[in-house]
């Protein structure tokens, strides 16, 4: 009756071991490492006053199949007055980007005139989530993000702006002293000093802990001297503050030296800091990328950012609260692309007919509109949750979150452009600017496949906690026959794909949509049968490289969740308010969930499978052959071997 | 001396919307249509706040008349460096009868009271087209006017004010108090940039309506029609000279 389950006790501890990463004998951290639960790296809007409430991170439960309905009421995080003052500003810095921006010069000089940095640091763009008190506007997620649908309408722009605050300063904000704040802040808010952010090498990019920049400390303990060099640094030519990560060795209990990640603050004046020459890019051209080189740079003890030892941590809070604004962001700019793509299909007639009228035309806006609307309700669905709990976990959402709208934006972006066609391929539209643009989303801050295993194997971490309760009574059935009866039942019925649905989230949503709430608890159930299965497959495995498509399978199946969940409680809320228009959007919720589902019902399948079946197996194969032979294996079709 | 400054700012549609004439052809449709300063107003708003700058002037005080939502033009104003705002409550309902006339006779009180020595406006509103507030209240307060500004010079006491007229610039001198309507050329107006936005959020606006100030909007004008303007039609090329000339005549049109 209890299929397969090779989870005993022991085996879960090693998994937790294996994903903590505590075992002692490696010298240094894993490829990749799993974020522990330290959420210490949020901004708060400064407003409320009044206690927030805690919830446990909505995402990594579902790995359990918990689903927190509270996430059901899409979030209304600013009061009256922030709201009325955050439509105040966007009218402004609409205005300069639409009067004072070209975009296509920037991206043709691969460079944004000094009057327009001025511009945006005169509009306090510089500033947006540092504190009031140090000359910030201290904004909270929530109007982050809806700032972030105006300021990336151009790439380089929007960059240069994330690199210098979502990233370059965010470490001094999250995990700064007082006197680090107090010092450094003001002058970053007005812009006078622009900061950038310096963690990836030439030999260290996705594998983030394995960086060698390394900082010694002197005798007397007062000063660090830094050494080495940085790679791809935004902003790096001439940023005045430098958040920099460099190996620092820590001594062990056991008196052997271990090497540990701290993060410095480096100003540029401390001298032995240079740049290389600005990285020659397909897109956001207008933003300076260069390397960064670090020779016996000074720095002072006090410019230590959070712990010596501890920055890794650091920079994965300060990578984690900048993401999810790539939702916002996306859908800005995909708004303002297909507005004109539309324009054109409406007015340009082939076989007599307007592009509009036919069905190939049409499916491209109606997919990119349900696109769309799930990326801006998962980006303002996670803000919300940022600006509105107490020491919020959503490392794994706002992953989901960047995954998500990267590709979309690439993808659509795209589709926009074949609309036009020809036209779309010159650079008398913008079109191709964008889509240029578009491509460093699946790149930088994470590349999507890194973060398909964050999120993947973080859940599964999550999970793999909890099931040691499972597992305790898994192994004393006689002391559970209640139990073992029902989990035993679950799972004959999850084998015939016909889980049992009882989450009750039709309650929680308005009637027109209980057809996506039954959608959701479905996909929430089989999704958990995946886990489970998946687990019990591999148990301290999973994080092994070659499991790697399970576990991105998992992730897609997550993103989907998370996705459908987030424009589920949209629609709901937009149709119990009385929006306008709601009735559209309770179509694309449902018509994405529909969607969703039937990509969640296939991974599950195939994980079911498993990969033998599913074919994974034959994928690593074929790879293998290839990457052996260095290239293409199959001989040419014309070959002949006899005559 | 340091004067203090009046300015008027009144919320209009913007300026990049279509506009769609209402069924009832009495007005055009303004429901859920953007909405925003009128253009002229900025730079009357603009130019006050740089007086302050120059220290020529003490104060301004940005005036709006209209419903609830014209408050975000005053505070429009108040971002880009106006000291306080006034806002005369008029209902929607009331607003497509407001008439320049109206406007003036709250703006003369107003300057009155609050003891105002410059009084600048938007030359006209891209609305109505009028071009009359200006000077239907300096006739009311019996004030110079100066309208059309282009270029505006304090010397002692005096304002000399540079006109934007058909012929083309005009300059004259204006004695204090004065009122001012702004043209295009007048100055570029800043950006309300973000930290002065929420900094005027502290500032005052002091509410009040007509009758507080002894007027009454009784209609002088009644709106006839509104409709579109025709639609143009195609054009003819014509071999040369002659022909046009011809064609012209025969079409009465010289």
């Amino acid at each position: 009756m209890v299929r397969g389950y090779k989870l005993n006790n022991n085996n879960v501890i090693r998994i937790r071991a294996a994903l903590f990463n505590t075992s002692t004998h490696t010298n240094s951290e894993p490829a990749i490492k799993v974020q522990e639960e330290e959420h210490s790296g949020t901004q708060q809007p400064q407003a409320t006053t009044t206690p927030k409430p805690k919830r446990e991170p909505f995402v990594k439960n579902l790995f359990l199949g918990k689903f927190d309905k509270n996430v059901l009421a899409f979030p209304e995080v600013l009061d009256q007055e922030r709201h009325e003052l955050l439509h105040e500003m966007v009218v402004p810095i609409e205005r300069f980007f639409n009067e004072q921006v070209d975009g296509a010069k920037i991206d043709d000089e691969a460079k944004i005139p000094e009057e327009t940095l001025e511009g945006l640091k005169s509009l306090g763009l510089y500033g947006q989530q540092i504190p009031e008190e140090y000359g910030g506007l201290g904004l909270g997620a929530t109007e982050y993000a809806r700032i972030a649908e105006i300021t990336s309408l151009d790439g380089g722009i929007a960059v240069t702006l994330a690199a210098h605050q979502a990233i370059g300063l965010k470490g001094i904000i999250i995990a700064g002293t007082e006197a680090q704040k107090a010092k450094y802040l003001p002058r970053l808010a007005t812009g006078e000093w622009t900061a950038a952010f310096c963690l990836t090498e030439p030999g260290s990019g996705s594998d983030a802990a394995s960086i060698q920049t390394s900082a010694t400390l002197s005798d007397d303990g007062k000063t660090w001297t830094l050494n080495g060099n940085k790679i791809w640094i935004s902003n790096g030519g001439y940023a005045d503050l430098m958040t920099v990560f460099a190996k620092t060795k820590e001594m062990q209990r056991d008196g052997t030296m271990k090497d540990r990640v701290t993060a410095f603050i480096v100003e540029r004046n401390y001298g032995g800091v240079t740049s290389g020459p600005p990285e020659d890019k397909l897109g956001i051209r207008g933003s300076n990328t260069c390397e960064v080189f670090f020779d016996n740079v000074p720095v002072p003890a006090e410019n230590v950012i959070g712990e010596v030892g501890g920055g890794f941590k650091v920079a994965m809070n300060i990578l984690n609260s900048g993401r999810f604004s790539m939702g916002s962001s996306g859908a800005g700019i995909l708004k303002c692309v297909m507005k004109w793509a539309i324009e054109h299909a409406n007015t340009r007639h082939q076989f007599s007919r307007p592009l509009s009228d036919f069905a190939l035309i049409k499916e491209k806006f109606a997919r990119m509109s349900v696109n769309i609307y799930a990326m801006e309700s998962m980006a303002y669905l996670t803000a919300g949750i940022l600006d509105g709990t107490q020491d919020p976990d959503c490392s794994v959402e706002a992953a989901m979150v960047k995954v998500f709208s990267s590709e979309g934006m690439w993808k659509w972006s795209s589709e926009c452009l074949q609309v036009l066609g020809g036209l779309g391929y010159t650079k008398s539209y913008p079109y191709e600017r964008y889509l240029r643009d578009a491509r460093i989303l699946l790149i930088f801050e994470g590349t999507n496949e890194i973060l398909r295993l964050f999120i993947g194997l973080s859940g599964l971490q999550h999970a793999g906690l909890e099931l040691r309760n499972l597992v305790k009574k898994l192994r004393n059935p006689l002391m559970n026959p209640g139990f073992i009866l029902g989990k035993g039942i679950e799972r004959f019925r999850q084998s015939k794909d016909n889980p049992k649905l009882d989450l009750g989230l039709s309650g929680h949503l308005h009637p027109s949509l209980m057809g996506g709430a039954e959608v959701l608890e479905y996909c929430v159930k089989r999704f958990q049968y995946a886990v489970e299965t998946v687990l019990a497959r591999y148990g301290l495995e999973v994080a092994d490289p070659a499991n790697q498509l399970e576990v991105a399978r998992l992730a897609d199946c997550a993103i989907d969740l998370y996705a459908m969940t987030a424009v589920l409680s949209r629609a709901s809320r937009s149709h119990c308010i009385g929006i306008h228009k709601s009735d559209h959007e309770l179509q694309l919720a449902l018509f994405f969930c529909e969607e969703a589902s039937k990509r969640v019902k296939i991974a599950v399948k195939d994980i079911e499978d498993g990969p033998f079946n599913s074919g994974d197996n034959v994928v690593t194969a074929i790879a293998d052959e290839v990457l052996s032979n260095g290239g293409y294996v199959a001989h040419h079709p014309l070959t002949r071997t006899f005559w | 001396m340091s004067l203090r400054v009046l300015v008027g700012c009144k919320r209009v549609i913007d300026y990049a919307v279509k506009i769609r004439v209402r069924p009832d052809k009495l007005g055009v449709v303004t429901d859920g249509v953007k909405h925003s300063m009128n253009p002229f107003d900025e730079i009357a708003i603009e130019e006050a706040v740089r007086l302050k700058e120059k220290k020529i002037a003490k104060e301004v005080i940005a005036v709006s008349c209209g419903p609830t939502q014209a408050q975000e033009t005053i505070r429009t104003a108040l971002a880009m460096g106006a000291d306080r705002g006034i806002h005369v409550e008029i209902p929607a309902k009331e607003m497509e009868k407001l008439e320049p006339l109206h406007v003036s006779k709250i703006l003369a009180k107003l300057a009155e009271q609050e003891q105002a020595e410059l009084v600048i406006v938007g030359k006209q509103a891209i609305d109505d087209d009028s071009n009359a507030t200006a000077q239907m209240t300096a006739a009311l307060l019996d004030w110079p006017q100066a309208t059309f500004a282009s270029k505006l010079e304090k010397t002692d006491g005096e304002l000399e004010v540079t006109r934007e007229v058909d012929g083309g610039l005009e300059t004259i001198k204006v004695k204090l108090p004065a009122v001012v309507s702004s043209d295009l050329r007048l100055n570029e107006p800043r950006y309300a940039t973000l930290p002065n936005i929420m900094k005027a959020k502290k500032k005052k606006i002091a509410k009040m309506k007509p009758k507080d100030l002894g007027v009454d909007l009784a209609s002088h004008l009644e709106v006839v029609e509104v409709v579109d303007p025709p639609t143009r039609e195609a054009g003819i090329k014509v071999e040369d000279v002659d022909t046009l000339v011809t064609k012209l005549k025969d079409a009465g049109r010289i």
